[in-house]
């Protein structure tokens, strides 16, 4: 992409050691601008600090990690992540997007419609003054990806966005992630749904202990992953169906 | 014993029902003096617990071991110390507040900000560890973390000060020590007591611990019903 852009996202020999394991080791990896990334791993595979590196939230013991050189600014500015446990702020639905876009520097006079155009997006505009902490599981999830879609981020990084989510929820969460990578926002996420991985990604990223395995395209990577231990993982989580 | 018990209890609620001039001047300057003190308190108390709370800084666990034991501070030990402070020899004598409702919201406020901090801190401390990613990821700097935190923590904070204030309105020691008891200028709810109760005025001493319970009660309804209005509104 052109100057302004922040992509690609460029890891070189990351680490990440915490309490005297190694939690993450020699990740090499760029993240271009357009293609859905979707990270699979098994549980404690270390996806979620992962994207928490690429966030900024943590820093890597070893490595570098690089937003593109020729962007001059803060690159935390545009982008955003949903946790995989989101935190609701003790306030409406409406003034949580409203919040994210108040510290993002949005006008203050437009705050609040866009905000509502948001929650139109995402369904929940009906809800828009209701506690965003008693709204239900889905909701909160589609709460917060209004509030990171808000900030139209070049990046958004999304953390097993429907766990715990019923059938129908979590169609609704992927039908939004879509409409956001449509748009133009780089969408790196992971999960642990392999028909949701089917159904979003572009590209395939597999984990195994902390270690990048495999990068593929989705078809390459469906049709049959080079690595054993992803071609493990898919037979794995196939016998479950 | 049982019927002076009867007789005192009667008249101290004719004391309370008739508007009697003396109780209500006592209970209106205890009110002002912890009220004053609570607000004194809270404005210093919310910032530095949510600052010890979200900063770390070398010695951080070693202030809040002594936040919290301050919690307990004995109320004499601390009417003394303001005593000497505002005492004609010491550093603030020439302020000339002691003996003064002044010097009694200066001890009272001692008493209660160790309260407001601590709890503060502890509820700030709680908070954070949930919303840390959260609002780091949005772009909160250290100042508008605390302020959310701050609102979202809104209604167990709101206990918090209230605890304080009730620590304020029920102690003796402090405020006898610095404000001396005199009548119609330093004497409020808790000295009286002490004091009628030593002269063997039953009635008016009982009258206003009736009064004073009531307040105490009073708060605990207040801070439960925030509590629950809060729970209702998801915070
Ligand atoms: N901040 C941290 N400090 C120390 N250890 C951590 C930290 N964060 C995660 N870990 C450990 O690192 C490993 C990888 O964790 P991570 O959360 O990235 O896994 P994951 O792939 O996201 O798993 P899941 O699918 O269950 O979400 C786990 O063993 C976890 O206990
Ligand atoms: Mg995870």
């Amino acid at each position: 992409m052109s100057a302004e852009s922040i992509l690609p996202l460029a890891l070189a020999e990351v680490g990440f050691s915490a309490g005297g394991t190694r939690i993450l080791d020699g990740i090499t990896v760029r993240f271009e601008a357009g293609p859905v990334s979707v990270i699979l791993g098994s549980n404690g595979a270390g996806k979620s600090v992962l994207l928490r590196l690429c966030h900024g939230l943590l820093a890597p013991t070893a490595g570098r990690i690089a937003w593109h050189g020729g962007f001059a600014g803060d690159p935390r500015r545009r982008q955003a992540m949903v946790f995989q446990r989101p935190v609701m702020l003790r306030r409406s639905a409406l003034a949580n997007v409203v919040y994210g876009l108040a510290l993002a520097g949005h006008a203050r006079a437009d705050r609040s419609a866009h905000a509502r155009r948001m929650l139109e997006r995402v369904g929940l505009l009906a809800l828009a003054e209701r506690p965003a902490r008693l709204l239900s599981g889905g909701e909160q999830q589609r709460l917060a990806l209004a509030r990171a879609w808000a900030l139209k981020p070049e990046v958004l990084f999304l953390d097993e966005p429907t766990a715990n989510l019923d059938p129908s929820a979590a169609r609704m969460v992927e039908e939004i992630v879509g409409a956001i990578a449509r748009e133009g926002t780089k969408v790196i996420m992971t999960t642990h749904d392999l028909g949701q991985a089917k159904r979003l990604a572009d590209e395939i990223l597999f984990l195994h202990r902390g270690r990048l395995i495999e990068r593929a395209s989705k078809d390459a990577f469906f049709a049959g992953p080079s690595a054993p231990e992803a071609a493990a993982f898919l037979r794995g989580d196939l016998s479950w169906d | 014993m049982g019927g002076d018990l009867g007789q005192a209890a009667s008249t101290a609620i004719q004391m309370i029902v008739g508007a009697d001039w003396r109780l209500w001047s006592v209970v209106f300057l205890s009110l002002k003096v912890s009220l004053a003190a609570t607000v004194l308190a809270t404005a210093i108390g919310l910032p530095l617990g949510a600052l010890i709370a979200l900063k770390s800084f070398p010695g951080r666990n070693l202030v809040t071991v002594i936040l919290n034991a301050c919690m307990g501070l004995p109320p004499v030990v601390v009417g003394l110390l303001v005593y000497l402070l505002l005492s004609r020899a010491g550093p603030l004598g020439p302020l000339g507040l002691l003996f003064t409702p002044g010097a009694m919201i200066v001890a009272q406020t001692l008493l209660v900000l160790p309260i407001v901090a601590a709890v503060t801190r502890q509820i700030i401390a709680d908070a954070w560890g949930e919303y840390r990613e959260q609002l780091t990821s949005l772009g909160a700097g250290p100042m508008q973390a605390a302020a959310t935190l701050i609102y979202d923590c809104r209604f167990s904070l709101v206990t918090a000060v209230l605890a304080g204030f009730g620590r304020a309105a029920a102690e003796v020691g402090a405020v006898l020590v610095v404000g001396g008891n005199i009548d119609g200028v330093t004497r409020v709810m808790t000295t009286s007591i002490a004091l009628e109760t030593s002269k063997g005025d039953l009635p008016q001493a009982l009258g206003l611990g009736i009064v004073l319970m009531a307040l105490v009660l009073a708060i605990n309804g207040i801070a439960l019903a925030l509590r629950s209005a809060g729970a209702r509104q998801g915070a």
